[in-house]
């Protein structure tokens, strides 16, 4: 009854007409935006490797060949893939201010999008393990602190130290202190194994592990110095320097000062 | 010996130094303050003890400070430290320079003598000593003469069985450990068997036995079969044909037991292929079978002859050949 007044209205003609473009239109329009959408995501992809290898060629190309195959003093990146990259860069470690034994932990040279467009550019040259999304570690909900410190004095404490301080190793080489890296970086320097840093397979140690691990090492950093001063948590090493120095100063001026006859 | 000195002219004996007053003995001005400093310091050292209980009682334990050279520390420890410090160091100050400024400043000369008594006072001696052992009895009551010579006699046994813990030699246990052919190798910790995939070129693991189950593992166990497993490229190994036939694939396994004292070698720098002992920087070369490059150990690190079983899985070709760890008095080799 109602539908057929309806019909009968003299609108009813161009209103159908219209709904019938819209629906057709806006059908076309979702379909044909799905293919386009993609296509922009990949030409996104590509300008983003174009700005890497920009990048690439005036910071890194001088050491590591214009097509990053490496030269005398500068390993091939080809197939070291974004996290190598993503911890390299991110951490300040590239590009070297020195050509000293080992690159060291400094000020990043580039931003964030910068390192992002960089490692994608050396993951574009050979597949090789991704760079690591800070928000996908969830160190701090599935880290065993327990587990991971179990972990790491079984795998990083030789040469981290027990309290992952850092050591030294030979010819001026050393592993660095592990206190205020990031999750993703420390997570990175596992699967990638920088520089003189042997790689821990997700087989042996398994990513939930390296969780823990984290975990192990941010409650290693946030632990308070009870004690009083920790003189930097390595042991032996500062408390003998210490005592040796201003504690034996101390005694000798004591000594000197007892044995002088007051005037 | 007195002709060589017949010559040389005699010294005078230069006596002793003039004795100096202080300032203090003859300056009452001067005396009232020291006096005044010793009071001070004396007063210095009661704070300190006031500071002490009040920071025990009042400072909250959990409250942690920012100082410049110590950095973050605990406020109540370091008030507690300081303190007790003041209190104990003040106290010996104030008493120091008491005596050393106001005490009596007497100088008395005490001549040498000669130590030996003189005959009349030794001969006294033995004298009382034979009249009083025969008070005493000892030649009388032999009972209780015997007796003691029981106990004094006895009470050297006890340290002679305690030394009984030294032994029992150890045996053949030196020489061996939980590797024997077909013994899967384990992650640790973890205890998850490998295979040769799992491990990329570059990489590391740690690694224990298998043991029988129902064995339950021991830090003695540990200590000896600790074994370290790297991965790096077959074309970089230097080795004869025997013990390139104990790798598999580039992955080669050494015992982490030092052969110079013991510890845990585990130092890898992937880049060089060396592995750096902690203890004293031995450093072994693994692509030459763990050879010496450098430091005080005097033999390679014990190589694991690995392969892999029908699941796969890497496992031990055969035990170790050699005892692991350092030297040992019937180790049969240098």
């Amino acid at each position: 009854m109602r539908l057929n007044k309806f019909r009968r209205n003299r609108f009813a003609g161009p209103v159908l007409v219209v709904a019938a473009l819209l629906t057709v239109g806006s059908a076309f329009s979702i379909a044909s935006a799905l293919p386009s959408a993609q296509k922009s995501e990949v030409s996104a992809q590509s300008t983003l490797v174009d700005e890497g290898k920009q990048i690439f060629l005036k910071g890194c190309s001088s050491c590591h060949g214009l097509n990053a195959e490496g030269g005398a003093i500068a390993p091939s990146l080809i197939g070291v893939g974004a996290a190598a990259v993503d911890f390299q860069v991110g951490t300040g470690r590239m590009p070297m201010a020195d050509m000293s034994q080992q690159a060291m932990r400094k000020k990043p040279v580039y931003n964030a999008e910068e390192t992002a467009a960089l490692a994608a550019y050396v993951a574009s040259l050979a597949p090789g393990p991704a760079a690591i999304d800070p928000a996908s570690l969830t160190w701090e909900r599935d880290g065993n602190v327990a587990q991971g410190g179990q972990l790491f004095r079984t795998n990083c404490a030789m040469c981290h130290n027990f309290a992952a301080q850092g050591g030294a190793l030979t010819n001026g080489k050393y592993a660095p202190s592990l206190m205020g890296v990031a999750p993703q970086h420390i997570y990175e320097a596992m699967i990638t194994g920088p520089q003189s840093m042997p790689k821990f397979s997700d087989k042996t140690i398994t990513p939930a592990e390296k969780l823990s691990i984290i975990a192990w090492i941010k409650s290693s950093q946030s632990e308070p110095a009870i004690g009083g001063a920790s003189l930097g948590r390595v042991g032996p090493v500062t408390e003998g320097l210490l005592v040796w120095t201003f504690g034996l100063g101390l005694l000798i001026a004591v000594a000197v000062w007892l044995a002088t006859k007051a005037r | 010996m007195s002709n060589e000195l017949a010559g040389v002219e005699r010294f005078e004996d230069p006596g002793l130094p003039e004795h100096k007053h202080r300032k203090a003995d003859h300056d009452a001005i001067a005396a009232n303050k020291a006096e005044r400093q010793v009071a001070i310091l004396f007063l210095l050292s009661a704070v300190g003890t006031v500071g002490t209980i009040a920071s025990y009682i009042f400072i909250d334990t959990k409250k942690f400070i920012y100082l410049p050279i110590l950095g973050n520390t605990n406020a109540a420890q370091l008030a507690l430290g300081t303190g007790l410090a003041a209190s104990l160091f003040f106290i010996g100050i104030a008493a120091v320079h008491w005596a050393k400024t106001l005490m009596p400043d007497e100088e008395v000369i005490a001549e040498r003598h000669e130590f030996r008594s003189s005959d009349a006072d030794r001969s006294e001696f033995v004298k009382t000593v034979k009249e009083r052992s025969g008070a005493a009895g000892l030649g009388r009551r032999s009972l209780i003469k015997r007796s003691m010579g029981v106990a004094l006699g006895l009470i050297g046994l006890s340290p002679l069985v305690l030394l009984r813990d030294l032994g029992p030699l150890p045996k053949n246990q030196l020489s061996t450990t939980d590797w024997s052919s077909g013994v899967r190798l384990m992650t640790d910790p973890g205890g998850r068997p490998i295979m040769p995939g799992d491990l990329e070129v570059g990489s590391v693991a740690q690694v224990l036995p298998e043991l029988p189950a129902g064995t339950e593992r021991t830090l003695e166990n540990i200590g000896k079969d600790a074994v370290l497993l790297i991965r790096i490229r077959p074309e970089e190994f230097n080795l004869n044909a025997e013990r390139l036939s104990w790798t598999y694939n580039g992955i080669i396994a050494f015992s982490k037991i030092c052969s110079h004292m013991g510890c845990a070698v585990a130092l890898y720098e992937q880049q060089t292929k060396h592995l750096l002992c902690p203890c004293h920087q031995s450093t072994f070369d693994v692509t030459r079978a763990a050879k010496v490059i450098f430091g005080p150990a005097a033999r390679p690190l014990p190589q694991l002859a690995i392969t892999v079983d029908a699941d796969g899985y890497l496992v031990a070709k055969q035990g170790f050949t050699e005892p692991v760890g350092p030297s040992f008095w019937e180790r049969n080799s240098a």
